[in-house]
């Protein structure tokens, strides 16, 4: 049983060490953004990053989205019918994956697929001396390592948040108009109605800002596996993986709350 | 500032250095040169601080007191792009290559080339695939470095960090894990080295005595978190300090252990039924 000193003592060692924490990712952030500006082969090795996190993800972002827009006819329908309404099927799938799902799922299943892979990837790199080596080659192991992913992804996250809209709205039509049997030139036609460019230039907004979080969180936690202090090694590599993947879709359940009440 | 090209002389120079981590000291007050233009040879038991050492020596850690001066120059006070440019001269092989996983051996061997200097692809390969044949391996200059076996990837890892003609070359535990002949065959390559490239200074932190004896020409031991010999080789050989003695003897001192304490009776009984079950 711990007395209430060594209670606010232990408190006050999580604080300062979270505080710790929330500093050196706001300053990895910030390297990583700069060496982006001053790094040699930016370009080629961001296009390689880009084929991991974005070609490599496509198939799930499709069977997701479409799942996802399937799910949302149906669940739309069945409730639009009781007030009548079931045209308005086409505008109640389309803003809700523009708006909310399209970002928010891609980004979650692109944490899953490419961020933890991303941490591992770095976090045995880190535990096998393979960035100190870089390091001592005198090759920055941030421009090398962190900033074309970052590239990566700010390029790839907004591209799939659209692919997955689209194959969305068409698991809607599969649903609402090809099974329950909505006429479809209503639902195309409450599609072109309702969705503005607001709407889509919001969920971009969200993806960049998702898209931004999910690449540091992971490249942090891999970076600095050999600093946790729960675990060494490729222990520490699983850990780091785990707290990369919770940290991240906390973060981005959140900085989407905050930037749905900025955008409405 | 001093040009390093024209220094006569790359020694490294340890003035009253402890390092460590955090707050735990590793090493106390060490004070010594390791010669230029030498093979120097820290040794020590396990875990008495060499790989700690040599971390300071490539700059990858700070030292908690004291200092250490390469080619008369000290990292710590050092601007980045000076610093970044005696980084530069130096080339290190760590313990199991630290080969990058995802690039071929040529990949792996031309990086410094690649990332440093605007040369042609080819130019850096062929440049690649000579030392890679200096190191006996250019048949697998295509092979990424897990389809090879641990010594192949130290070589591997010795011929990326001498492709950019370092002044000072840093390997740490060369022969550990490798058979006596594999071994051997380092040493011989340490030594081609050296002969090749009389004024590269070079460091190698090992407790290999036989590697010792073929390769030393100066000699740190380490014991207790201290310096316990500075000398050269044939001053190692001559001490007689009961440790050094016993250290180049491989004689533990503690005679046969008593193993004659029995197991508790109820895990005896245990492992007794499960055998049979």
């Amino acid at each position: 049983m711990l007395s209430p000193t060594q209670l606010l003592a232990k408190l006050g060692s999580r604080l300062t060490y979270l505080t710790q924490q929330v500093g050196a990712l706001t300053m990895f952030m910030v390297q990583a953004v700069w060496h982006i500006f001053d790094t040699r082969r930016i370009i080629g090795r961001s296009i390689r990053q880009i084929y991991v996190i974005g070609v490599q993800s496509l198939f799930v972002i499709l069977l997701i989205g479409i799942f996802c827009g399937m799910v949302l006819g149906l669940q739309g329908y069945y409730t639009l019918v009781k007030f009548g309404s079931v045209g308005l099927l086409g505008s109640a799938v389309s803003l809700t994956l523009i708006r909310e799902l399209g970002p928010v799922l891609t980004a979650i299943m692109l944490t899953g697929r490419a961020g933890s892979s991303m941490t591992a990837e770095i976090g045995v790199m880190r535990i096998t001396d393979q960035i100190d080596a870089l390091d001592v080659m005198d090759i920055n192991s941030m421009a090398y390592l962190v900033s074309p992913r970052v590239v990566a992804a700010l390029i790839s996250f907004p591209l799939l948040t659209a692919i997955f809209d689209v194959i969305g709205i068409i698991g809607g039509y599969l649903t609402g108009v090809l099974m329950l049997g909505i006429n479809e030139g209503a639902y195309f036609y409450r599609i072109q109605a309702s969705v503005t460019m607001t709407d889509v230039q919001g969920g971009f907004h969200k993806a960049v800002v998702f898209a931004l979080l999910v690449t540091i969180v992971c490249c942090f936690e891999g970076y600095y596996t050999h600093k946790r202090r729960d675990s060494v090694g490729p222990e520490a590599v699983g850990n780091a993986t785990t707290q990369a993947v919770v940290i991240s879709c906390v973060l981005i359940l959140a900085a989407d709350y905050v930037l749905t009440s900025v955008l409405l | 500032m001093e040009t390093w090209s024209d220094t006569a002389s790359w020694d490294i120079t340890f003035n009253s250095l402890s390092v460590g981590y955090g707050e735990h000291v590793v090493l106390e007050d060490i004070t010594a040169t390791l010669p230029g233009g030498k093979i120097s040879v820290i040794l020590g038991g396990s875990g008495c601080g060499k790989s700690t050492l040599l971390r300071h020596i490539i700059g990858l850690s700070r030292p908690l007191a004291g200092s250490l001066c390469i080619a008369g120059l000290d990292p710590a006070t050092l601007v980045t792009r000076d610093f970044r440019r005696l980084r530069r001269q130096i080339g290190v092989l760590f313990q199991d290559g630290a080969l990058l996983g995802a690039m071929t051996l040529a990949q792996n061997v031309a990086l410094p080339l690649s990332e440093h200097l605007s040369l042609p692809r080819t130019l850096v390969r062929g440049e690649a695939l000579r030392v890679l044949k200096m190191v006996e391996l250019e048949d697998f200059a295509d092979f990424y470095p897990h389809q090879l076996s641990g010594g192949m990837r130290k070589r591997a890892g010795l011929a990326r960090a001498i492709i950019a003609n370092p002044r000072i070359l840093l390997c740490d535990e060369p022969t550990s894990g490798l058979d006596p002949v594999t071994a051997a065959r380092m040493d011989d390559l340490l030594l081609s080295l050296h002969a090749q490239f009389p004024s590269m200074t070079i460091v190698s932190v090992s407790h290999d005595l036989m590697s010792l004896e073929r390769i030393a020409d100066y000699v740190l031991v380490l014991k207790d978190g201290h310096l316990h010999f500075a000398g050269d080789l044939a001053s190692l050989k001559a001490s007689r300090d009961p440790y050094l003695t016993m250290f180049l003897s491989r004689d533990a001192g503690t005679g046969m252990r008593d193993f004659s304490e029995s197991m508790d009776a109820e895990v005896a009984a245990a492992l007794e039924r499960s055998f049979r079950a």
